[in-house]
């Protein structure tokens, strides 16, 4: 589903990714790791079309992500909720579901909110809502259209106790439906339980890369930390 | 298409119905530049009224940009931008959703300016409003067609805001120069006939501007 | 960095530039004959006229390659525009300080608001804005293209700047006028220093593309030795 070969991004002078090289087949979920400035976040970005390599090649389901065809079955979440803080939730997923020509009828819309938590809060200026509830929201913002491809960014940092609950169970359904999955998170145990397979990044390029089958949480930890060592 | 382009443009409009952010400051800096131009002419105070279309224009531009300025800045608050990048339609749509709003933005300031400058300069307009009407409205589209795509790239500077009346200003110029024209010829003359061509030059630069800026949005976008 | 080849083409367009100026300098100020109104103050137009329309191809230039950068997304096009433009700029400061210098014992004013001056500087400020577009973005990729896109609005704009003025002067005509008349005996000059300033546009132009080539290659080691670190 997902190919990537010699990926590079660089930033000016400091290089992001360096001859990134990694497969992915349809329905895996892949739990990323590495230390802060590895190249994770770019690495999704990338995948998600915000951002073009600067050399190598990417390809999802035989598109380059940006174009319209592979941002259509795509859902990205980051640590931003890119919610409008001056309208209300149900405002807010209406505008998208416009966009995304899905039915935007109030109702469809109410038990989407109330699926995340926030059923009843839903005509409230998103600015009244405390870090938990909007990222609960986002999560429902950034899978409206079901998206095949779910693409995490650190996704449980910072999310309250409804909103842990919620994502994992999203997540293992998702996984359950066949739906392909990467997500950047530094739960390692977390990882571990929705994971099919645990890729580390370090300085821009796959460190390692083993499926959950194959070794142990411990096994995994230590490998890790022999990694990034006591940086 | 049609109903995203609406959708951007209203949940613009919505945003700034609600905030007024962006509104009250065009008005109240148009009003004080017709403030200041009217010490900076005290030197013409006899030819004052040939100088009200240049003035106006100048308060418009100045107001406009302040509007545009903060385009982006709504966008960039949570990161919004991001979540309409990664929705599968045609980047262009954004341009014109948000490109029309900022144009009703710069319409009502124009239109309260207007009359503060009609009460400041004792002008008295009554037939000539359809007139003035066609020009402002032809004259704004071709602003923020160019405008739009400018803060844009503007936005994702260095200098943000500070940079946009910069790289602007230089490109409106032929809308400026038409739009002050048409609207002397209107206020101080009555030679209708000759508005035909500052018309067709601003709705030319609109075209073009409108065009390009559509094709070329994708590229000045990030997040 | 440069290839033994481009080198020696360089040392001969070099060679011819100097003897072509010079030439130039010779037909403006001695081969030519004496403008029967001005006088010897029209000679300014050798180096005026010329140094415009060479702006104008270095802007025409920027525009051609701000639209390949966009469609190829190769650097090389963007060096490229960013050459032109600089040359452009050189060229219009030319303009612009020679127009005053001609205007001002010919008409009395410094400036005239005249169309084909007030053009080239707003085409000089449009190009300024390019280069400040360009010092204001760090990441070089997006550099390029948020310069690709302005120097295609900047050179779209530019004819309906020059309509908009010149129908402006329409409106509001002034008693000075523009010269364009040349002479046949004058053409020889004229054509002459058209040429010179020909091979210094090509000239600067390829100096200036192999500075940024080369500033680009320095860019790519740097890049390397940062990764291996």
């Amino acid at each position: 589903m997902i190919e990537v070969q010699g990926l590079a991004k660089y930033f000016g002078r400091h290089a992001a990714l360096r001859e990134l090289e990694i497969s992915i087949p349809r329905g895996q979920f892949i739990a990323l790791f590495g230390r802060n400035g590895a190249g994770k976040t770019t690495l999704l970005r990338i995948l998600a079309g915000l951002s073009r390599p600067s050399t190598g090649t990417v390809t999802i389901r035989g598109f380059r992500p940006g174009t319209l065809a592979a941002r259509a079955g795509i859902g990205y979440l980051s640590h931003n909720t890119a919610l409008y803080p001056d309208m209300t939730a149900v405002e807010n997923l209406r505008f998208f579901a416009r966009l995304l020509d899905l039915p935007c009828g109030d109702a469809g819309l109410e038990e989407r909110i109330a699926r995340v938590g926030l059923a009843g809060r839903g005509l409230e200026p998103v600015r009244n809502y405390s870090r938990g509830m909007q990222q609960r929201l986002a999560i429902a913002r950034a899978f409206l259209h079901d998206p095949g491809l779910l693409l995490l960014d650190e996704p449980f940092t910072g999310l309250d106790q409804k909103g842990t609950e919620f994502l994992q169970s999203y997540l293992k359904e998702a996984h359950a439906a066949g739906k392909t999955c990467v997500m950047a998170i530094h739960d390692e145990l977390l990882g571990y339980s929705l994971a099919d397979r645990m890729v580390a990044i370090e300085r821009g390029a796959v460190a390692l890369d083993l499926p959950v089958a194959s070794v142990t949480l411990d096994d995994f930890q230590s490998r890790y930390r022999a990694l990034i060592g006591d940086r | 298409m049609p109903g995203k382009v609406w959708a951007v443009f209203r949940k613009d409009l919505l945003i700034e119905l609600r905030t007024k952010d962006s509104l009250n400051a065009m008005l109240f800096f148009g009003i004080v530049v017709l403030v200041i131009f009217n010490f900076a002419l005290e030197g013409a105070r006899d030819s004052i009224r040939a100088a009200v279309p240049g003035v106006l224009w100048v308060s418009f531009v100045f107001s406009g940009t302040l509007g545009l300025n903060r385009m982006f800045s709504t966008e960039k608050e949570n990161s919004c931008l991001q979540g309409l990048l990664l929705v599968p339609m045609d980047r262009g749509i954004l341009y014109l959703g948000k490109m029309l709003a900022a144009a009703v933005f710069m319409l009502v300031a124009e239109a309260v300016i207007f009359i503060f400058s009609m009460v400041f300069f004792n002008l008295t307009v009554w037939k000539e409003i359809p007139y003035l009407i066609l020009v402002f409205l032809i004259g704004t589209l071709g602003f923020t067609s160019v405008g739009t795509i400018l803060s844009a790239i503007s936005a994702n500077t260095r200098m943000r805001e500070v940079l946009l009346p910069l790289i602007l200003f230089p490109v409106v110029l032929p809308i400026l120069i038409n739009a002050v024209e048409a609207t002397g010829i209107i206020l101080n003359t009555n030679d209708y006939g000759a508005l035909r061509l500052p018309l067709t030059i601003m709705s030319a630069f609109t075209i073009v501007f409108g065009t390009v800026s559509y094709l070329l949005f994708d590229f000045v976008l990030e997040d | 960095m440069q290839p033994p080849k481009y080198r020696h083409l360089d040392t001969v367009l070099g060679g011819l530039l100097l003897v072509s100026m010079i030439l130039a300098l010779y037909m403006a100020f001695l081969g030519a004959p004496r403008e029967r109104t001005m006088g010897d103050l029209q000679r300014i137009f050798y180096f005026h006229v010329p140094s415009g329309m060479m702006g104008l191809a270095a802007f025409g230039l920027n525009f051609v390659a701000s639209v390949l950068f966009l469609i190829r997304k190769d650097r090389k096009w963007d060096s490229l525009a960013l050459s032109a433009a600089e040359v452009g700029i050189m060229f219009f400061t030319i303009v612009l300080v020679t127009g005053p210098i001609w205007a001002k014992p010919a008409w009395f004013v410094w400036w005239t608001w005249s169309p084909r001056l007030t053009s080239s500087l707003v085409l000089w400020l449009l190009y300024l804005a390019y280069m400040l577009i360009r010092s204001y973005v760090y990441d070089p990729e997006r550099r390029a293209m948020m310069s690709a896109v302005f120097g295609i609005v900047a050179f779209l704009d530019a004819p309906i700047v020059f309509f908009s003025i010149r129908w402006w002067r329409d409106q509001h005509p002034s008693p000075m006028l523009e010269t364009g008349g040349l002479s046949p005996a004058m053409r020889p000059a004229f054509y002459i220093c058209i040429g010179a300033f020909l091979l210094l546009f090509v000239y600067l132009m390829r100096r200036r593309y192999f500075l940024e080539s080369a500033r680009q290659e320095a860019e790519r080691l740097e890049r390397m030795a940062d990764a291996v670190r």
